[in-house]
């Protein structure tokens, strides 16, 4: 393995029942990756997500972070390592505004998550980071609003910069720029192509438009397994990619 | 400071009413002298529905049995000043670690399957513990309770008097104390992290959080208060029976807490408070139907809504 590899993944599958949702799947992200997973419907691409995250174990397999075996751990201590994800359907926190959700995400991230004495507000570097990713990510001015009330392009931001604040190695992009409106996208667009330069970005999406101005590589999926992988031209160019991927006669994008 | 830090804080700085009404509940001895033991009894009962607003306000976990926890700090207390010691403040601390450490064994219960699963289990667990403070007369003195448990001074000057002024102000001081403590708890992360877990499990451990650790953590403090304020009730009524543990009053904690308003710390509190003023008021118009008034109110608070029910000028309109 590479030096510069900061997440792979060998020979991963998962088979519920007699279903193979995940055919021995290997994967390599380099530093700073920026990286998309394609295929069509029903390819698996959430399944290898949720088997990259913990949230599925896989039937066979393993998974490194950072040279590390995290095959094994649960959710929250592969997140802890640096392996965060958003959702394809939004998961955000009703209860809490944006600015109460990011804050106690930065805390938790900087292992104040279960301190009962110390105020949610009081650290210097909460309310600065905070600060930073409101601004990043265009909430300032919803930061004190319901959540449950924000436009949804809005809630789609916040989806993203909860993601972010956890400090992510790896960041796992799961159609982000889904149902989000034309009006709204702009926005979200823009701070897709912002993400820091440092961070291994895996993204899944069935924007074409978005996946070839924003991977270097690609790889794509079709019944579980990987068809092919390479750069964004040697994808468009595969005879193979366009018949499964564009062979059914839509257009993506 | 900056704009995120003074918002973060708005939510956490107390208003002028919650000053107001804390300094009216501890003049409430002195207000009504002759209703001291109902004052206490009301006020017990507030700190209980708080511990329980913690589990199922804050953190989502439903619970049929939080009586369980209630039961083992009044039994804990009682049997402490009796065998051991009279101190009340001692005893109050035994009771609530003893508690606690239940809350702790029981934890892993309330973590796996569906809320149906939950209220199950905690129906459970207290059914077993009211059964075996049955069994075990020789120590807890089976159906007839424990009795003949005399405490001793508070601080070692103040006595409980028959008239239990005593009784009040101490169940009063405790409870604003546990308030106060509940307060900070719930404006800090770990009180934030509750709220997460209960608005969204899945991304919360998607953000590193680790959900049964901090279910458990909570679920073992709500114990710990639960049994605080058993013990309390022990201690300032001088006996422990079987009831501590009655499915009665974990559906009547349940009942409060839903009618003061879950997942803030005034809604124990006011439940407590609406919920045996109204019991007092109609039990002493129609003793019989109190049940029906009570069942009435609830099903028109769940149904119509909070919201609606407390704004008889939005009737009209459509929502």
């Amino acid at each position: 393995m590479s030096e510069d590899t900061v997440l792979s993944c060998t020979g991963l599958s998962k088979k519920f029942g007699g279903i193979t949702a995940t055919d021995n799947v290997s994967l390599k992200l380099q530093r700073g990756a920026r990286h998309a997973l394609i295929g069509p419907n029903g390819a698996g691409k959430t399944t290898l997500i949720n088997l990259l995250t913990g949230l599925l174990t896989p039937t066979a397999g393993r998974i490194e972070l950072l040279g590390v075996d995290i095959s094994r751990l649960a959710p929250h201590q592969r997140v802890q390592r640096g392996l965060v994800r958003t959702f394809q359907i939004n998961q955000l926190f009703d209860g809490l505004t944006p600015l109460q959700t990011l804050a106690m995400t930065v805390s938790q991230q900087l292992g104040l998550g279960a301190s009962l004495w110390y105020h949610l507000g009081n650290d210097r570097r909460v309310a600065d980071r905070c600060e930073q990713l409101l601004n990043q990510f265009h909430l300032s001015e919803v930061m004190d609003q319901p959540t449950t009330q924000l436009a949804y392009g809005k809630r789609r931001l916040l989806e993203m910069a909860i993601a972010l604040a956890c400090e992510p190695r790896v960041l796992l992009l799961d159609e982000p720029v889904a149902g989000v409106p034309a009006g709204e996208r702009e926005e979200l667009l823009q701070t897709v192509a912002n993400l820091p330069a440092d961070v291994s970005v895996l993204l899944i999406e069935h924007d074409m438009d978005l996946v070839f101005s924003f991977a270097k590589r690609m790889t794509v999926l079709v019944n579980g397994a990987v068809l092919t992988e390479g750069s964004p031209d040697e994808i468009a160019a595969d005879p193979r990619v366009r018949e499964v991927y564009l062979g059914h006669g839509e257009a993506h994008g | 400071m900056s704009t995120t830090s003074i918002s973060l804080g708005a939510g956490s700085r107390a208003r002028w009413w919650e000053f107001a009404v804390w300094i009216l509940l501890l003049l409430l001895p002195v207000l009504l002298p002759k209703h001291s033991l109902l004052v206490s009894e009301i006020t017990i009962i507030a700190l209980f529905a708080m511990s329980l607003d913690l589990v199922l306000g804050y953190s989502g976990i439903v619970s049929l049995g939080h009586a369980a926890f209630f039961g083992t700090g009044a039994y804990a207390a009682a049997l402490f000043a009796k065998h051991i010691n009279p101190d009340p403040l001692t005893g109050l601390l035994v009771a609530t670690l003893v508690s606690a450490v239940l809350g702790l064994v029981c934890s892993p219960g309330i973590l796996r399957g569906s809320d149906l699963t939950r209220l199950m289990v905690t129906l459970g667990i207290a059914l077993i513990l009211q059964e075996l403070a049955n069994k075990m007369d020789h120590i807890t003195g089976g159906a007839d309770g424990l009795q003949g448990v005399l405490m001793g001074p508070v601080l070692g000057r103040f006595e409980f008097d028959l008239m239990g002024q005593t009784a009040a102000y101490y169940a009063l001081a405790v409870t604003l104390l546990v308030f106060l403590l509940l307060r900070r708890w719930v404006h800090s992360p770990f009180g934030f992290s509750l709220k997460a877990i209960r608005d969204n499990r899945l991304r919360a451990q998607a953000i590193g959080i680790p959900v049964h650790a901090r279910l458990m953590a909570v679920y073992t403090l709500a114990a710990a208060i639960a049994g605080l304020a058993g013990g309390m009730q022990a201690q300032t009524t001088g006996f422990a029976s079987l009831d501590v543990f009655g499915f009665d009053r974990s559906a009547d904690v349940l009942l409060m807490l839903v009618i003061g308003g879950t997942g803030w710390l005034w809604g124990g509190l006011m439940g407590a408070v609406l919920f045996k003023t109204l019991h007092s008021l109609v039990s002493a118009l129609t003793p019989q139907y109190w049940t029906f008034w009570i069942g009435l109110f609830l099903v028109l608070l769940m149904l119509v809504g909070r919201e609606k029910l407390l704004r008889p000028w939005t009737w009209g309109r459509r929502s």
